[in-house]
């Protein structure tokens, strides 16, 4: 199996190649794609919203797991870029059907692909199709499995950084499923990059993963504690699948004790943000009043996840050539 | 047949013998080891200096794909004689499962035609390994089969596993057991830990080790049932069975011999060669086999030889089969871990020669007179890459691909038949 | 290294565009960071009521296969509408007329403007588009190699340095 050299986002310069994961990216890298956003976040006002910096390129958006939110969002970032998109919906059972993963790559390859917008049930896929791409293909990673969200990751980063601006001195809580969640790992991962001093986990512990403490985080498992002075507060989507069973009672039970009400967000530092990664479970982890209140940024975050896309997309395709 | 092995490093870990000698061979079995027999003339001489003259490995778990692919055994079979293995036990995870006599009569012969390493099958505990009802353990072990073993986990109903055990007894038939509790393993497919955590993976915590092992051990106490764990993997694992043997049941155990090298980190970025059952656990869990191999709790080491098209390695990590080829490197990585860990080569040698032949209470795995003439010669100083091309089994699928290993086999006999001969 | 008056072609720049502007409406937009920092001169020089247009032209180039992204890109903002208007593009220095074509093709993502102008501090020649300035401060020929660099320094004093181009 080809293997990658010693880091697989980023090419022989060290400028971003394929955006697989948060993690193992350096810093400044990460506050590049930021400061490249501030640049795509006008764009939207004005009359002709889109720029011409990847005309001609093609973007596939593979999705073998389904999301219309966020492949629109790619596909708008791409739009906007005025790079070509084609969307292909690969259900996993249609793969079934005999063409494995690696042949639907390698036939769309052949049809002059220069990105991958990837989403895929299971953790690591991206990182196979990154092996096995020609080289001049980027491979973006749009959520795989529970591993990662890097795109997500960084549009709440630059949520973060927009109403805090400084990273040095916060405290930032994400509340829910981190087990299940790639939204938290890459938030978790982003954080600590970025220098973030607090970064809290927040949840039963049936909902929390081994390991948490080796990356950087403080666990807690009484919701009170861990919102109390918090600036940021990053609420995760608790699945249906996990709402009863061996994991979890019920929704009800799971609101009573981390659901974020008006009550319990004054815990939290005056002027606190309420971030969520979209789409809320009203009255499951989040209350109405709490989600449409003064402190809620998640209609920003969408906003801001567009032009996030935008500089990712373009930061990948300025690095292609190998000198 | 009168044949010489002439000039090598005889070290036979069953009569703790290790030095220079010749050892001599007729008809099929061995006659003297040091000086030739009176009045002996060699038909054939293999000059073995600068190698070591070993008991033929005895492999308790390779996987020989047959039944299942028509052809695959002769093609595994001599796998093991290149990896120095004169004899492999196969579990019997078949397709279809050895749950039938006919089934076993038939790939004993199909195994005495490929002229490879000899077959010790295993047969199922259960009809179709389903679990449920016993198969005909008695019948099965008339026609050749060594134990009983039900394969990837316990059965899932404890009363099976009470009953199997106290049916076994009855015959003084030995069961295999794979330690893990289905239940509290799940859809697990990386060790519970750190990086399972931050990898996303769907994880097998060490209580489904550990559970088990607790479940197997009272149903021993009750049944006075013989058992071999197979494949421990975790720390807790290990020190549940120096416990059991401390207090006197009847068990043994071997370890795979990629978790006595690898660990979860190697896994890194989502490498499907990594992907073995059970899963490759911490640093601390691969401390303790090896402990547990410096102090005999663990009994042997195998293969585990799993071979795997390379298409079900070519897939994201959870989807991808498990299983990586080991058979031509289980040689090699023994020495690793003999030279990392300083250990006596014949107490190396002897956890894939005499250890296994014990456990399978064989005759086999060791240089003794009269006994059959299993043996292989191996160069330790060797350096070769388990790449594609220098495999002769199906399976290409080894973590090790990349790097270079030390120590290969040079000849392998079986019966002082030489099978096996490398350019 | 020679030394161009800055400060004194600038003198003669900021005259010749009040005479061209002869006291019409105009919007002024200045190309980063040169045409900016002359776009602000200009802008108290000719009393205009708008606050300068800033176009980073980044996204517009046409070297974006071969060269990558600019490591320093910032937004460009104009906070007034176009559509319609009198506008008078600002730039350092007029040489392949490339900027200029990317800066007139990222105005016309804002709208259409009723007419642009383009007054440069500098035209050194080498041409390879057909475009010109309207206004230009001063006209110096320089080979190739040599590149034409406007700074300000931390009093706001302009300076223009020529510099041998790193191989």
């Amino acid at each position: 199996m080809p293997e990658f050299g010693r880091h697989p986002q980023l090419n022989r310069n060290g400028e971003l190649h394929h955006l697989l994961s948060i993690e193992g990216l350096p810093r400044p890298i990460l506050e590049r794609i930021l400061s490249t956003a501030d640049s795509f976040i006008n764009i939207a006002e004005r009359e002709v919203k889109s720029v011409p910096l990847l005309r001609g390129r093609s973007v596939f958006n593979l999705f073998f797991e389904n999301s219309t939110r966020t492949r629109t969002t790619f596909e708008i970032a791409a739009r906007r870029l005025s790079a070509d998109v084609f969307n292909l919906d690969i259900t996993r059972s249609s793969t079934a059907k005999g063409e494995s993963l690696l042949d639907t790559i390698n036939n769309l390859t052949a049809m002059q692909a220069d990105m991958f917008v990837v989403r895929h049930a299971s953790s690591g896929a991206p990182y196979l199709i990154a092996r096995h791409v020609a080289p001049q293909v980027h491979v973006i990673n749009a959520g795989d499995g529970r591993h990662a969200h890097p795109t997500q990751g960084l549009l709440d980063m630059y949520t973060i950084r927009h109403y805090k601006r400084d990273f040095s001195q916060l405290t930032v809580a994400i509340v829910g499923d981190i087990l299940h969640s790639r939204v938290a790992r890459s938030a978790i991962h982003a954080l600590t990059t970025l220098g973030v001093p607090e970064v809290r986990a927040v949840g039963p512990l049936t909902l929390l993963p081994s390991g948490l403490e080796q990356l950087g985080v403080r666990v807690f498992t009484r919701f009170e504690d861990g919102i109390r002075g918090a600036d940021v507060i990053i609420m995760l989507r608790l699945q249906n699948e996990r709402m009863k069973g061996s994991l979890l009672p019920s929704a009800q039970e799971y609101f009573r004790n981390y659901g974020l009400t008006p009550e319990k967000l004054q815990l939290a530092r005056a002027g606190a943000i309420v971030m969520h990664p979209g789409p809320m479970n009203r009255g499951v982890e989040i209350d109405s009043h709490v989600a449409d209140g003064t402190q809620s940024v998640i209609l920003p975050q969408v906003t801001f996840g567009i032009a996030v896309r935008m500089a990712v997309l373009a930061l990948v395709s300025s690095s292609q050539r190998m000198h | 047949m009168k044949v010489a092995l002439r000039n090598g490093r005889v070290v036979d870990p069953a009569s703790k013998f290790d030095g220079r000698a010749d050892v001599f061979l007729d008809d099929g079995r061995i006659a003297a080891i040091g000086t030739a027999p009176h009045g002996f003339v060699a038909d054939h001489t293999l000059d073995a200096s600068g190698l070591i003259v070993a008991p033929g490995m005895v492999d308790l778990c390779a996987r020989m794909r047959e039944p299942g692919t028509d052809g695959a055994l002769k093609v595994e079979s001599h796998a093991a004689l290149a990896g120095g293995i004169t004899g492999v036990v196969c579990p019997p995870d078949t397709d279809p499962p050895l749950d039938e006599p006919g089934l076993v009569r038939m790939l004993r012969q199909r195994s005495r035609e490929a002229a490879g390493a000899r077959l010790y099958p295993l047969g199922a505990m259960t009809a179709g390994l389903g679990g449920e009802a016993l198969a005909e353990m008695e019948t099965l072990s008339e026609v050749g089969c060594v134990a009983f073993a039900q394969t990837g986990a316990l059965p899932h109903d404890n009363s099976v596993l009470l009953q199997a055990m106290r049916y076994a007894r009855t015959f003084d038939l030995p069961i295999w057991l794979r330690p893990v509790e289905t239940t509290l393993a799940g859809r697990g497919v990386a060790a519970s830990g750190a990086v399972a955590g931050r990898l996303g993976l769907a994880s097998v915590p060490d209580v489904a080790e550990t559970v088990a092992l607790h479940t197997v051990f009272e149903l021993q106490r009750s049944t006075g049932a013989r058992v071999h764990l197979c494949r421990l993997s975790s720390s807790a694992g290990v020190e549940l069975v120096r416990r059991a043997k401390r207090e006197g049941l009847p068990v043994t155990c071997d370890v795979g011999i990629h978790h006595v090298h690898l660990i979860d980190v190697d896994i890194g970025y989502f490498d499907s060669n990594f992907r073995l059952d059970p899963p490759l656990r911490s640093t601390r869990d691969r401390d303790a086999i090896r402990a547990g191999l410096a102090d005999g709790t663990i009994d042997a080491i195998c293969s585990d030889h799993t071979p795997v098209d390379a298409d079900d390695k070519l897939l994201p990590f959870d989807e991808a089969t498990p299983g990586a080829t080991a058979l031509e490197t289980l040689l090699p990585l023994v020495l690793k871990w003999a030279t990392e860990d300083k250990v006596a080569l014949l107490d190396a040698l002897g956890k894939v020669t005499n250890m296994p032949g014990q456990i399978l209470r064989e005759p086999t795995g060791r240089l003794a007179i009269g006994a059959k003439a299993d043996i292989f010669l191996f160069d330790p100083a060797a350096p070769w890459r388990p790449e594609a091309s220098a495999l002769v089994s199906y399976g290409k699928n080894t973590p090790f691909s990349p790097y270079e290993l030390i120590g290969r086999t040079r000849y392998t006999l079986v019966g002082g038949d030489l099978r096996f001969a490398r350019k | 290294m020679i030394d161009l008056d800055a400060e004194a072609i600038y003198r003669r720049f900021a005259a010749r565009v009040r005479e061209h502007v002869a006291g019409r409406d105009v919007r002024l937009v200045g190309v980063r960071t040169g045409g900016v920092w002359l776009a602000e001169r200009l802008k108290d020089a000719l009393e205009v009521r708008h606050p300068v247009g800033v176009l980073d032209i980044s996204f517009y180039r046409d070297d974006f296969d071969r060269q990558g992204l600019s490591p320093t890109v910032r937004p460009s903002q104009i906070e007034f509408d176009v559509d319609d208007q009198n506008l008078l593009l600002v730039d350092d220095v007029l040489y392949t007329g490339r900027t200029v074509r990317a800066a007139m093709n990222e105005l016309f993502d804002y709208g259409r403007p009723a007419r642009i102008d383009l007054a440069v501090l500098i035209d050194r020649g080498g041409r390879e588009l057909p475009i010109e300035a309207t206004v230009v401060g001063a006209t110096v020929e320089v080979p190739r190699e040599i590149s034409v660099v406007l700074s300000r320094d931390q009093d706001g004093r302009l300076h223009l340095t020529l510099e041998q181009r790193s191989a």
